[in-house]
């Protein structure tokens, strides 16, 4: 056998065992771990450098809202979920001033609209306005402690929740939504009261929404927990 | 001693680039079986004819989504990590004068290789130096699509926070239209480029041990020869 037939075939073997040994660190089935989990950090950083609080998604104008039909709504629940009676959100965790606050003192509260582009982590995108109050709003409101660096919010959708970044949560972008399209909201797309966000996809924008909280340590979420990215900013 | 036709450089980044090439393209069709349609929600694309078709699964990576996504964004470091070491050795080196495509020296060459590659024309053109026009033309295009798959991913990853790279490229759903556009030049490449080698084994232990195969040993005897290079 020549010498360069050998070097070419000891050189495949190394690299075929290279590769053995990269491809057991990384496992779709558990991305948060091994290599994939340890890149997932990087990438976080990475998101969190790239993140400018003052910079605005592009707003689009009326003409370019997708038809009705064409904006997806997803729930968790068999069932299109429904408000409990009596139904009001509260705002909690490190705050001066907890709140609880109905649908009728949501919309006193100064009124904000937004329409930029949504775009899905499966890859879709569409466009649709927004009506409501922006979180930083009621971050004012309840008076965070300078202790609190992440948000959780929760749901009536079977437990559905995420959890954020603060700098993402108090985006001008990011706010709690009572209408869409100018029109009240509808019930498959988290009636009566959502999250949406420019700056986020759209499994963080928790619908049916019952709580706000303000932690000093960051929680989890549905889907996050399930494997998918924590972060998800765009 | 004359330079290597291969410095060792460019055959770890080559090899190198195929897995991580491999990856990406296998989980990013993960990804793209999501949502199988190009074109924002309710304004599909009339030209691409594969709407709603789903990549077979023989060709992902990932598994389901959430571990294609973290395949992807695992590797495109590393893709981009060892484009840039190549890319750095080229012009450092100099190796970016006897490989990349100077319209002087190749345009006639190419255009002569392609004459004989589609059988109407008997002599194939020599080639200059380490290739022929032909070889110089598509490696070059290949390298020029690399920042544009990569652009291209980034704006899409973060359309927001590069709002402006994406508007230059049309905005999100046509820098996903061009990402897959671009891996679809490569595949196609790839294809040609296998063929290819598989005609030309030599430069497969070219390109792996580096061995200088160049024109001397071309002239060899006979019985010099290893096996799968007679005629």
């Amino acid at each position: 056998m020549s010498s360069t037939r050998r070097n070419f075939l000891s050189g495949g073997l190394r690299s075929a065992g290279l590769l053995a040994l990269g491809g057991l660190a990384c496992d779709g089935d558990r991305p948060h771990a091994g290599f994939l989990g340890l890149m997932e950090n990087v990438n976080e950083r990475f998101q969190r450098a790239l993140f400018d609080p003052g910079r605005l998604a592009p707003e689009l104008s009326e003409g370019e809202e997708s038809a009705p039909e064409d904006f997806p709504a997803y729930k968790i629940s068999r069932e299109l979920p429904v408000a409990p009676a009596g139904w009001a959100l509260a705002v909690r965790g490190l705050v001066a001033r907890p709140l609880t606050l109905s649908v009728a003192e949501l919309r006193r509260l100064p009124a904000t609209r937004t329409r930029v582009r949504h775009h899905c982590v499966e890859g879709w995108s569409a466009v649709a306005s927004w009506d409501g109050v922006r979180l930083a709003e009621l971050a004012r409101l309840a008076g965070v402690d300078r202790r609190a660096r992440y948000v959780e919010f929760r749901s009536f959708d079977s437990g559905y929740w995420s959890s954020w970044d603060l700098e993402s949560a108090l985006h001008p972008q990011t706010i709690l939504a009572y209408g869409m399209n100018g029109a009240p909201l509808q019930r498959e797309h988290g009636a009566p009261l959502r999250l949406y966000s420019a700056v986020k996809l759209g499994y963080k924008m928790v619908k049916y929404l019952t709580e706000v909280s303000f932690l000093p340590v960051r929680t989890g979420g549905y889907w996050e927990d399930q494997g998918y990215e924590w972060f998800a900013g765009v | 001693m004359p330079r290597s036709k291969q410095p060792w450089l460019i055959r770890t980044t080559h090899w190198a680039n195929l897995v991580f090439l491999v990856v990406m393209a296998g989980s990013g069709l993960r990804i793209l079986a999501a949502y199988p349609f190009l074109g924002e929600r309710g304004r599909d694309y009339g030209w691409y004819l594969l709407q709603g078709m789903r990549p077979p699964d023989a060709l992902t990576i990932g598994g389901w989504l959430a571990g294609a996504r973290h395949w992807h964004f695992a590797f495109a470091w590393l893709f981009v990590a060892n484009a840039l070491v190549y890319g750095v050795y080229l012009f450092a080196s100099g190796e970016w004068r006897r490989r990349l495509f100077s319209p002087r020296r190749d345009a006639r060459n190419a255009w002569g290789t392609l004459l004989h590659d589609l059988r109407l024309r008997r002599e194939a053109p020599p080639p200059v130096g380490l290739y022929n026009g032909m070889q110089r033309l598509t490696y070059t295009g290949v390298l020029a699509a690399a920042p544009l798959l990569v652009l291209s991913g980034l704006a899409m990853y973060k359309p927001v926070q590069l709002s402006l790279l994406t508007a230059l490229l049309g905005g999100y759903d046509a820098a996903r239209a061009i990402h897959l556009l671009v891996l679809a030049g490569l595949a196609l490449f790839t294809v040609v480029h296998v063929v290819q080698v598989v005609l030309h084994p030599r430069t497969l232990a070219g390109m792996t041990v580096g061995r200088d195969l160049g024109p001397e040993e071309r002239r060899a005897p006979r019985e010099t020869r290893l096996p799968e290079e007679a005629p």
